[in-house]
């Protein structure tokens, strides 16, 4: 027999929002997308900063873990521009100084030190500032911002959005200590502090030890080569240039390329499309610019004369499924292509010189440090890691979350509370009927395709590196992009005891989300639906308590829900309700749902509680910014 | 009613029957009767049949005449033909249209009010006929359209919203059907769809006038304590006296139904009902006992349902002949001749005449 599912649990509902649970920091995507169909952009850009800290620098360069996982792509195939509805939010917003959290003038006495001024370092800085710690961050480049400064071209993220939402944290008061190298983890902790936190990330590129590698300047590691073309150090390179690897960073590399010069940028893979690490968006775009991807080349020899690489040799390969399911490769023939430059983006790794084997860090067999996945401390008390020093390279909203939930560590640390004590998620779950057949949100399916992003002319683009190639959506794009989420927090809340099992909500929704039918065991019951599961366990089913009438329980299959609302404008009792969940995020020093001081006016904003003039006259000091319009 | 159409993108698994066609493509517009109205549910089971029975939208004629009833064909087979009747006359309509075009798979819709106060006469008079036809009556035993006065189907005793008793006797139309002469007569539930969409299909598939009296609430007005017309008091007094399968002609009555417990009765034109369950002392193909039988479980305060009376397919033309058969019409629609063939003509007419003068 299955048993009912409790809605109470807040993981229910956070799984049939499909976005939020596939973000590592749980970004409340839908209301955002709400705020900003409302207008609400200062609104929807605090919101999103609340658990992704830089709604600006992700709205451009985040992963999305949250779009292949949209229950959009499961309808149509394409789902919600979630990610660059954030840059609209982002774009659009007013000031919004006055609505970050208050920096205590008196300090609670916790000195903190972070290593390396990358996201996940910030987000620790972010959430520890405002309930009274001093942080350090040491940083050894003369700019903070890690990966996210050093790495991802201008014409991905231009320098304004990136400094402005960096300068929101380090102005919190922030120590932050720029050309500061930690050379010695131990020296760092015979200092006053009352914790430490790693975030130095992988900032060494995997190498590629073939012959005539070290024979000629021109062969370049790809994060290397984008941070000296980020400090100015490199402002041209050669007409022709290879590419070795297939990830984001080769796609950034090959456009820089293509930037300083080079007039023929080959990207060099060793597999074939459906194997490269790439996010199909970032090919696309270099692909755009006429970058020519070739597969099956693995390289074998740099081909060098008078201390300048002319070429490379590659074996022609082909690839076979071989045992344990790994390809093989099967050598068909070698080609020399020629070149001037060639740049490796094959990978990275995390470098811990720096830390002393004997100081009681354990370190695994691929010489990573073992950090706890709950607690993110490592095996010495009050060290903790985070971001891609602690698992290697992942990308910057892993290293938000990774920041959010050390910090609730090093707090619960200094206050000697046990690590493993994690502060429970909450939920609001709040009818959203506003009559007969209203409801306070769009719920009609909109059938429109994905908004495409406008970039900018081809030509005008190469003129600069500082160019940004995305345009961002114009208000008729984001109307029209907004319309397609399916608002999948705003749930279809059932009570068994006021069903009279009329089977309304069966007929009409036209997903086939719906089936009364007697209990059984789980394969009795998934046979009896209405439509057959496509998707299950992944996406969860919803079994209600035994119905008043017959007995027989009420199933929904999650999955393809659209949150029409029909199902409860049909039901004559009232026993299928839509209600919004909202997720209540716990961070250091807040219980799930709450605010640092001052900030609850904001808080009332989101909820539709205050007017516009309110929000904008809550800023302490802030200049009257007047949210809301734009 | 809702101010949003049901949204078009269905479930990706949603099959095509052989005309390619998948069950959305047999709905029609939006319902705008209240919420959970059992007539939507009915509606849902009609679609499901026709969809099952791979039934072309465009070789239907769906009539109705006035009430709740005579609203929903609007909400199924959006592609068929259709006429909303004035009260009582759906059956007369249905007539013309089957008289014309003998090949049109023929639904008509009614309510116990339609049917049994101001279109008793029609009704009865179209069970006589014997029209091909499928008559749906949807039997909420209440006027819901305009606010819930009793209609001819109220039981003694049961009451109306505000406590009113009924004291007038009922009229049951199944046991109507039966003294009438109908060849197909079946009780449902709209809370039943497991039951009610076989039941339609061997109604479609029947040949001559098939009548299911279908016990459908009206939560607006008649789903209350008092009711002997609620989705509570249904299901209490529920008795599902025979199970009926609809088997189509080529397939093989399913192997996991036991012999012993199973009947199987010929339709027309091959296919079969596989009737299981049905009790020792019950034989759905004799109209008295049927009848008798049917009055006893009344006694006992059950609502008897299933398919409870059919008449095997004839074995001469003689017995049970449609409406085209006693009227002797030819064998291709009305409507495929040309108008000259079909009309004599002024001349004729005035010649014919003239024999009367």
């Amino acid at each position: 027999m299955l048993k009912p599912t409790d809605t109470r649990n807040p993981d229910h509902y956070h799984r049939v929002v499909d976005c939020q649970w596939g973000c590592p920091a749980h970004t409340n995507v839908p209301e955002y997308i709400r705020l900003i169909a409302n207008g609400q952009y200062t609104e929807s850009y605090l919101l999103n900063r609340k658990s992704n800290i830089f709604p600006g620098i992700l709205g451009r360069t985040c992963d999305r873990p949250c779009e292949p996982v949209c229950r959009r792509v499961r309808l149509d195939g394409e789902p919600v521009a979630i990610c660059r509805l954030k840059r609209v939010a982002s774009d659009l917003r007013d000031d919004i100084t006055g609505f970050l959290p208050t920096i205590p003038e008196e300090k609670n006495g916790k000195r903190i030190a972070c290593i390396g001024a990358g996201c996940a370092s910030l987000t620790v800085a972010n959430d520890l500032l405002p309930l009274g710690y001093e942080v350090t961050i040491f940083e050894k480049l003369a700019k903070p911002g890690g990966l996210m400064w050093t790495n991802i071209p201008e014409f991905r993220l231009p320098a304004k959005v990136l400094w402005e939402e960096i300068d929101y944290i380090l102005d919190m008061g922030v120590d932050l200590r720029l050309n500061s190298p930690i050379d010695s983890l131990a020296a760092l902790l015979e200092e006053d502090y009352d914790a430490v936190f790693i975030g130095s990330g992988a900032p060494k590129g995997k190498e590629l030890n073939l012959p005539g590698r070290w024979d000629s300047e021109q062969i370049h590691i790809g994060i290397e080569w984008l941070e000296s073309v980020r400090f100015g150090h490199i402002d041209k390179c050669g007409d022709r240039v290879l590419v070795i690897g297939v990830g984001n960073t080769a796609m950034d590399c090959c456009r820089t390329a293509q930037r300083l010069g080079a007039s023929d940028v080959k990207v060099m893979a060793r597999k074939t499309k459906p194997y490269f690490k790439a996010s199909p968006w970032e090919l696309e775009d270099a692909i755009e610019e006429q970058v020519e991807i070739l597969e099956n080349h693995s390289p074998s020899r740099f081909i060098i004369e008078d201390g300048k690489v002319v070429a490379m040799e590659f074996d022609l390969v082909t690839w076979t499924p071989g045992e344990n399911g790994r390809l093989k490769a099967e050598v068909h023939g070698s080609k020399i292509i020629e070149c001037d430059e060639v740049i490796l983006a094959i990978g990275q790794d995390t470098a811990f010189p720096w830390i002393e084997r004997d100081i009681g860090i354990d370190f695994n067999k691929w010489d990573m440090p073992i950090v706890d996945k709950t607690t993110f401390m490592t095996s010495v008390p009050g060290v903790f890691m985070g971001g891609d020093a602690a698992w290697g390279p992942e990308n910057i909203i892993w290293g938000v979350e990774h920041g959010h939930q050390a910090a609730i560590s090093i707090h619960a640390w200094c206050e000697g509370r046990p690590l493993t004590d994690r502060p429970p998620e909450g939920m609001n779950l709040i009818s959203q009927k506003m009559g007969l057949h209203e409801w306070s949100y769009s719920n009609d399916y909109d059938e429109a395709q994905r908004v495409k992003m406008r970039h900018v002319d081809l030509q005008e683009r190469f003129k600069r590196l500082d160019i940004e190639v995305e345009e961002g959506f114009d208000i008729e794009q984001t109307l029209t992009e907004v319309e397609r989420c399916l608002n999948c927090d705003i749930q279809t809340h059932f009570e068994a005891d006021l069903c009279i099992e009329c089977d309304a909500c069966i007929d009409i929704c036209p997903l086939d989300c719906l089936t009364i039918t007697p209990n059984g065991t789980e394969e009795e019951v998934t046979r009896r639906l209405t439509a057959p599961l496509l998707n299950y366990p992944e996406e969860p089913l919803f079994i209600s308590e035994d119905l008043p009438q017959t007995g027989r329980i009420m199933v929904k299959d999650e999955d393809l829900c659209i949150h029409c609302g029909l199902c409860a404008e049909r039901c004559p009792t009232a026993a299928w309700d839509m209600r919004k969940s909202d997720l209540l995020v716990p961070y250091a020093g807040l219980a799930a749902g709450e605010l640092h001081p001052g900030m609850s006016i904001m808080d009332l904003a989101l909820n539709g509680g205050a007017a516009e003039g309110e929000l904008a006259g809550a800023g302490a000091g802030a200049e009257p910014t007047g949210a809301g319009a734009g | 009613m809702s101010y949003i159409k049901k949204p078009r993108v269905h479930h990706p698994g949603l099959t095509r029957n052989r005309l390619g066609l998948t069950r959305r493509d047999y709905e029609g517009t939006m319902s705008t009767l209240c919420a959970g109205c059992g007539h939507d549910s009915i509606t849902a089971a009609i679609i499901e049949a026709f969809w099952e029975l791979e039934i072309a939208p465009h070789e239907v004629a769906k009539t109705s005449g006035i009430g709740c009833s005579g609203k929903t064909p609007t909400y199924f087979l959006k592609e068929a033909h259709g006429f909303n009747g004035v009260h009582g006359r759906m059956p007369s309509i249905t007539t013309g249209a089957h008289a014309a075009n003998r090949e049109l798979v023929c639904i008509g819709v009614s309510g116990d009010g339609d049917s049994l106060s101001i279109g008793m006469g029609q009704f009865a008079h179209v069970v006589r006929r014997n029209v091909d036809m499928l008559y749906i009556i949807e039997n909420n035993g209440v006027y819901g359209l305009t606010k819930g006065q009793f209609s001819a189907s109220a039981d003694v005793g049961s009451t109306a919203k505000r406590g009113q008793v009924n004291r007038e006797h009922p009229i049951d139309s199944v046991l109507l059907g039966l003294n009438l002469g109908a060849g197909f007569v079946a009780r449902s539930f709209s809370g039943d769809k497991e039951q009610l969409v076989p039941i339609i299909k061997a109604g479609l598939r029947h040949r001559g006038f098939a009548l299911i009296d279908v016990i459908s609430p009206c939560v607006t007005f008649n789903d209350h304590r008092g009711s002997t017309k609620s989705y509570q008091y249904t299901r209490d007094n529920y008795n599902q006296l025979v199970y009926a399968d609809f088997v189509p002609p080529a397939e093989e009555i399913a192997t996991s139904i036991e012999a012993g417990d199973m009947r199987s009765v010929q339709m027309h034109d091959g296919s079969r009902i596989a009737f299981r369950k049905v009790p020792e002392d019950y034989d759905p193909t004799d109209r008295d006992q049927v009848y008798s039988y049917i009055r006893g479980r009344q006694r006992a305060g059950e609502v008897a349902t299933g398919l409870l009376y059919v008449e095997p397919a004839p074995r001469n033309a003689v017995d049970a002949v449609d409406f085209h058969g006693i009227q002797g019409t030819v064998d291709e629609p009305l409507t495929t001749y040309p108008f000259e063939e079909l009309c004599p003509g002024a001349e004729k007419l005035e010649k014919l005449q003239k024999r009367f003068q």
